[in-house]
C-alpha cells in the first residue's frame, strides 16, 4: 500500500471516529435535551435535567464543530457537496444548534414561568432537530444524493429540500432520534434519582426497542436498494478527482461489503446487542453507567453499519454515479492528510485526558438539593 | 441581487454579528484569569466576587460567541461551495486544528468555570479558568492563520489534476506574516474591547455609587490592562500595515486612495474624499512622507498607486490567460510538453484569468475592453475603505488616551474625584466594537474581488443555489440573530443593574437569624 493510500484510509477511519464522537458526546445531551419537557415534570426537576449536562454541553458540542473542520480539512469535496447540497436541512440544524447554547444559559437568568417554558421548547427542539437531520442525511447518503460535477469540479444539486424527506430517509431519522433518545436516557439513568431516573428509564426502554426494530427493517430495506460499485481496479492513490472513475449500479449491492468480509458484521450486530442490552440493564435498574456504556456502543455500531454498507463509497451521486465522492478521489492531497495526521495523534489524546478529568470532578448524581442549594453556580 | 451579493451579505452580516461576541470573550476571558490569580495570591475574596461577577457576564457572551461561531464554519460549505473545494486543501487544516486545539480547551474548561467553584481548589478552579483564556487566543491564532491564508496565500500551488489549490508548504501557511501580524492585532483589538467593557460598567457603578470596592479594584485592572493592550493594538496594527503594505499593495493604496504612485517617500492623505469613478482623491490634505514610512519603513521604498497596480493587473490577465490556455490543451492531452511548460511559467497569474470568466466564460476570447474591465475590478471599494481606516485609527488613538488617563487617575488613587471622566467611560462602551467592525470591514472588504488574493475570485467561489434558498436563510438568521440580540442584550443590561449583590447567596435560614438576634 502506497502512504496515500493508508492516509486516505486512515481519515476515513478517523471521519467514522469523529461522527460516532459527535452521536456519543453531543448525543447524549441531545438525547437529554429532547427528554427534558417528559423526564422533569416541575421547574425544580427540569432544572436537575438541564444541570445533568451543564457543564459538559459546551465541550461536546465541540466534537461537532471539530466534525466540520476535520471534514472540511480531509475531505474538501464532501464538506463542499455535502453542506451545499443538504443547504435548508444544514440551514434547520444551524439555527436549532443556535437554540441550544443560548437555550441552556438564559433559561435560569429568570424565574418568569413563561420565559422558561419557551427556552424548554427550544431545547426540545434543538435536540430533536439535529437528531432528525442528521439521520435523514444518513438516509439520503445510503440512497445516493442527486448531484453532479462539471468539468472544473463546481457541483450543482439537482434535488429539493422536500425530496430529502423520503420514505427511508425518515426512517433513518426516527432510527438516529431513537439512538440518541437511548443514550440520553442512559445519561440521565446514570445522574439524577427518583423519580426523574425513574421516566428516564422507561424513556430509555421504549427508545431502546424502537431503534432496533427500525434498524433491522432498515437493514432488510437497504437490500432491495441500488448500490454504487466501481468497475475496474481502483486507484487509491490517484489525484482527488470524482471524475477520473467509472461506477455502475447494481441491485441491492450494499451488503456486497459483508459478503466479502463477513468480520465486517460485527458492526450491524454490535448495534443490536448493545442496543438490546442496554435496555435491559435499564430495567433492571441497577448499574446505569453500564447501560450508558451499551448505548454508545450501540451508536458507534449504527455509524459504523452505514460506513462499511458504503465503503469505499463517501457520498454516492444518483444523478451522474460518476461523480459519486469516494475515499480514493475525494481527499486533500497527501501532504495536508499527513500534517492532519501528526496533529491529531499529538492533541487528541491530550483533549480526551482533560475531557476524562472534568468528567471525574463532575462525578456524581445531580439532585434537586444539590440544585436548590447552590442557585447562582448553577442553570 | 444574486446568490453571490446574499451569500456575501449573508456571511457579512452573520461575521460582523459573530464578532460582537468574539472580542469580548477574547479580553474578559485574560481578565477573569488575572482578577483570579489576584484572589488566589492574595486570599482576599473580593477578588473572587469579582471573578464571579465577570464571570456571569462572560457566561451570556461566551454562549452568544459559541452559537454564532458554529454558523461561521458551516457557511464556508453551505454557500461557498465552490471556494470549500478550491482551497479546502489548505483552508481546512487550520480550521480542524483550531477545533482540536482550542474549541475543546476553552469549551471543556469552560463549564468547571462555572460550575467547578465548590468541587476544586483555588489552584485547581485558576487553572481551568487560565486554559479558558489559552483556549479563546489559540482559537484566534488558527482562524487568523486561516484568514491570512485568504489575504496572502503562501505555501500552496494550484494542481492541474484536481482543479484546486494544494499545500506545498505548511509551515509557509502557519509561518505567514500577514497571518502573525493579524493575529497579535486582532487579539489586543479583544484585550481593549474586554478592558472597556470592565471599565464602563464600573464606571457605573461609581457613578451610582454602588458596590465601590469592586468597582474601584475593576477599573484598577481594566485601566492598567486596557492601556497596554491600547498601546500594542495601534502598534501592531502599524505592524499589519506594513506587511499589507509588502503583500497586499491594493489594499494599502485602496486604504489611502491612492490613485498615482509618488514619488517616494509618499505623502499620508489625512482626510478627502476618493472618488472611484473619476480615479481621484478631492479636497486631500497630505501630510508628506508619513505613507512611506508606515508602508515601507524606508525613505526609498515606493508605494504603488492604483493606477499602476491596475496596469499591474491587465498583465498578470493576460499571463493568466495563456496558462488558462495552456491548460485547457493539457486537460486534453497530459503528454504536451509545451503546453506543461507554458501553463508552469504563467500559473501564478491563473486567478488573474479567472476574473474575466465574468465577461467571457471561455476567458481565452476574452477582448481588450474585457480586460481592461477586468483589471479594473481588482480595485476594491475605496470610498468605504478610506474612512472606515481613519475612523479605527482615531479610535485606537482614543483608548491609548482614555485608558492612559485612567491609569493615571488609578495610580494617585483618585479614580471617583472627576465624574465627568467616568461619564466618558460609561459612554466609550461601544467604541471598541466600532473600530473592531470597520477594521474587518477594511480587511476583507479591502480583499475584494477576492476570496483568496490572487487566486479566486469572489463571484466563482458561491455554491450553485437558488435566490430563494439563499433569501430563506438569509432571513432566517436576520430573524433569529435579531431576537438573539435583544434577548441577550436585555440580559447584560439586567444582569449588570442587578449587579454583584444578586450574585451572593441567599442568606440561610432567615428566620433562625432573626431568633438569635432577639
Amino acid at each position: 500500500m502506497s502512504e496515500y493510500e493508508v492516509l486516505r484510509l486512515i481519515w476515513w477511519a478517523v471521519l467514522g471516529v469523529l461522527l460516532i464522537g459527535i452521536a456519543v458526546m453531543d448525543g447524549f445531551d441531545l438525547g437529554t435535551a429532547m427528554l427534558l419537557p417528559w423526564a422533569g415534570r416541575t421547574d425544580v426537576e427540569r432544572r436537575v435535567v438541564i444541570n445533568t449536562v451543564g457543564p459538559v454541553w459546551e465541550g461536546n458540542q465541540v466534537w461537532l464543530i471539530l466534525g466540520g473542520g476535520a471534514i472540511f480539512a480531509a475531505w474538501p469535496p464532501l464538506y463542499a457537496v455535502a453542506f451545499s447540497g443538504f443547504y435548508l436541512a444544514m440551514l434547520l440544524l444551524l439555527l436549532a444548534l443556535i437554540l441550544r447554547p443560548v437555550g441552556f444559559k438564559f433559561r435560569s437568568k429568570l424565574s418568569d414561568r413563561r420565559w422558561r417554558a419557551v427556552w424548554d421548547a427550544a431545547l426540545c427542539a434543538g435536540g430533536l432537530i439535529p437528531a432528525l437531520v442528521f439521520g435523514v442525511a444518513f438516509g439520503n447518503v445510503v440512497q445516493g444524493v442527486p448531484f453532479r460535477f462539471d468539468d472544473t469540479l463546481r457541483v450543482t444539486y439537482e434535488g429539493s429540500f422536500f425530496g430529502l424527506f423520503n420514505p427511508f430517509a425518515l426512517l433513518a431519522g426516527v432510527v438516529s432520534v431513537a439512538m440518541l433518545l437511548l443514550h440520553g436516557a442512559a445519561w440521565l439513568a446514570c445522574k439524577t434519582e427518583g423519580s426523574i431516573a425513574a421516566r428516564a428509564r422507561q424513556a430509555g426502554t421504549v427508545a431502546g426497542l424502537v431503534l432496533v426494530v427500525t434498524f433491522l427493517a432498515a437493514g432488510a430495506w437497504v437490500t432491495q436498494l441500488p448500490a454504487h460499485r466501481l468497475l475496474g481496479a481502483a486507484v487509491t492513490d490517484g489525484p482527488s478527482n470524482p471524475l477520473m472513475k467509472q461506477v455502475t449500479i447494481v441491485p441491492g449491492g450494499l451488503l456486497a461489503n459483508y459478503a466479502a468480509a463477513p468480520v465486517t458484521l460485527v458492526a450491524p450486530a454490535l448495534a443490536v446487542v448493545a442496543a438490546l442490552l442496554s435496555v435491559v440493564v435499564l430495567r433492571a435498574g441497577r448499574h446505569p453507567i453500564v447501560a450508558f456504556l451499551c448505548s454508545g456502543l450501540a451508536i458507534a455500531g449504527v455509524i459504523a453499519t452505514a460506513g462499511v454498507s458504503l465503503f469505499p463509497f463517501l457520498l454516492p451521486s444518483s444523478a451522474d454515479p460518476v461523480s459519486s465522492l469516494t475515499v480514493w478521489d475525494a481527499s486533500s492531497s497527501r501532504v495536508t492528510l499527513l500534517v492532519m495526521t501528526v496533529v491529531t495523534v499529538l492533541l487528541l489524546p491530550v483533549v480526551l485526558a482533560y475531557t476524562a478529568w472534568v468528567y471525574r470532578v463532575l462525578r456524581g448524581k445531580v439532585t434537586t438539593e444539590s440544585v436548590l442549594r447552590d442557585p447562582h453556580g448553577v442553570y | 441581487m444574486d446568490v453571490v451579493d446574499l451569500s456575501r451579505l449573508q456571511f457579512g452580516l452573520t461575521a460582523m454579528y459573530h464578532f460582537l461576541f468574539v472580542p469580548l470573550t477574547l479580553g474578559l476571558a485574560v481578565l477573569l484569569a488575572i482578577m483570579e490569580s489576584v484572589y488566589v495570591t492574595t486570599g482576599r475574596t473580593i477578588w473572587r466576587d469579582m471573578t464571579k461577577f465577570w464571570g456571569t457576564l462572560f457566561g451570556i457572551n461566551f454562549a452568544m460567541g459559541v452559537a454564532t461561531g458554529i454558523t461561521m464554519e458551516f457557511q464556508f460549505g453551505t454557500n461557498w461551495a465552490y471556494y470549500s473545494h478550491y482551497v479546502g486543501d489548505v483552508f481546512g487544516a487550520p480550521l480542524a486544528i483550531e477545533g482540536l486545539m482550542a474549541f475543546f480547551l476553552e469549551a471543556t474548561f469552560v463549564g468547571l468555570f462555572f460550575f467547578g467553584w465548590n468541587r476544586l481548589s483555588k489552584v485547581q478552579h485558576l487553572f481551568c479558568t487560565c486554559m479558558v483564556a489559552l483556549g479563546t487566543n489559540l482559537s484566534a491564532l488558527w482562524i487568523l492563520v486561516a484568514n491570512g491564508w485568504m489575504q496572502y496565500p503562501v505555501g500552496a500551488q494550484f494542481n492541474l489534476d484536481t482543479m484546486r489549490m494544494e499545500v506545498t508548504d505548511f509551515s509557509a501557511v502557519l509561518f505567514n506574516p500577514v497571518a502573525q501580524a493579524k493575529f497579535v492585532h486582532t487579539v489586543s483589538a479583544g484585550y481593549v474591547t474586554g478592558a472597556m467593557f470592565v471599565l464602563s460598567i464600573s464606571a457605573f457603578y461609581l457613578l451610582s455609587g454602588r458596590n465601590r470596592a469592586l468597582a474601584l479594584r475593576s477599573m484598577t485592572v481594566a485601566a492598567s490592562f486596557g492601556l497596554a493592550a491600547a498601546l500594542s493594538v495601534v502598534v501592531l496594527g502599524d505592524e499589519s500595515g506594513y506587511t499589507a503594505g509588502q503583500n497586499q499593495k491594493m489594499k494599502i493604496a485602496a486604504i489611502e486612495s491612492m490613485w498615482h504612485t509618488e514619488p517616494a517617500p509618499a505623502a499620508f492623505t489625512v482626510i478627502g474624499l476618493p472618488d472611484q469613478q473619476a480615479h481621484t482623491t478631492r479636497y486631500a490634505i497630505q501630510i508628506p512622507y508619513v505613507l512611506g514610512l508606515i508602508a515601507t519603513r524606508s525613505l526609498d521604498g515606493e508605494v504603488t498607486g492604483i493606477n499602476d497596480l491596475v496596469e499591474q493587473a491587465k498583465q498578470k490577465i493576460a499571463s493568466g490567460m495563456q496558462a488558462y490556455a495552456a491548460m485547457q490543451v493539457l486537460r486534453r492531452d497530459r503528454t504536451d510538453a509545451a503546453a506543461r511548460a507554458t501553463f508552469e511559467a504563467h500559473v501564478g497569474d491563473l486567478g488573474y484569468a479567472l476574473l474575466l470568466k465574468r465577461y467571457a466564460p471561455g476567458v481565452t476570447d476574452a477582448t481588450p475592453a474585457m480586460i481592461d474591465a477586468a483589471a479594473w475590478d481588482t480595485v476594491p471599494a475605496v470610498l468605504p475603505l478610506f474612512f472606515s481606516f481613519r475612523v479605527m485609527v482615531v479610535l485606537g488613538f482614543y483608548f491609548i488616551a482614555l485608558f492612559g488617563l485612567m491609569f493615571w487617575r488609578a495610580s494617585i488613587r483618585k479614580l471617583e474625584a472627576w465624574r465627568p471622566a467616568l461619564h466618558v467611560c460609561l459612554w466609550s462602551l461601544p467604541l471598541p466594537w466600532i473600530a473592531a467592525e470597520l477594521g474587518w470591514y477594511v480587511a476583507e472588504g479591502g480583499r475584494q474581488p477576492w476570496t483568496i488574493d490572487g487566486v479566486l475570485p469572489t463571484f466563482l467561489s458561491a455554491s450553485t443555489l437558488s435566490v430563494g434558498q439563499a433569501l430563506i436563510s438569509l432571513s432566517g438568521f436576520v430573524l433569529l440573530y435579531t431576537t438573539l440580540a435583544v434577548v441577550d442584550v436585555f440580559l447584560m443590561v439586567r444582569t449588570v443593574r442587578h449587579g454583584p449583590e444578586a450574585l451572593q447567596p441567599p442568606p440561610v435560614m432567615p428566620t433562625l437569624a432573626t431568633h438569635a438576634a432577639e
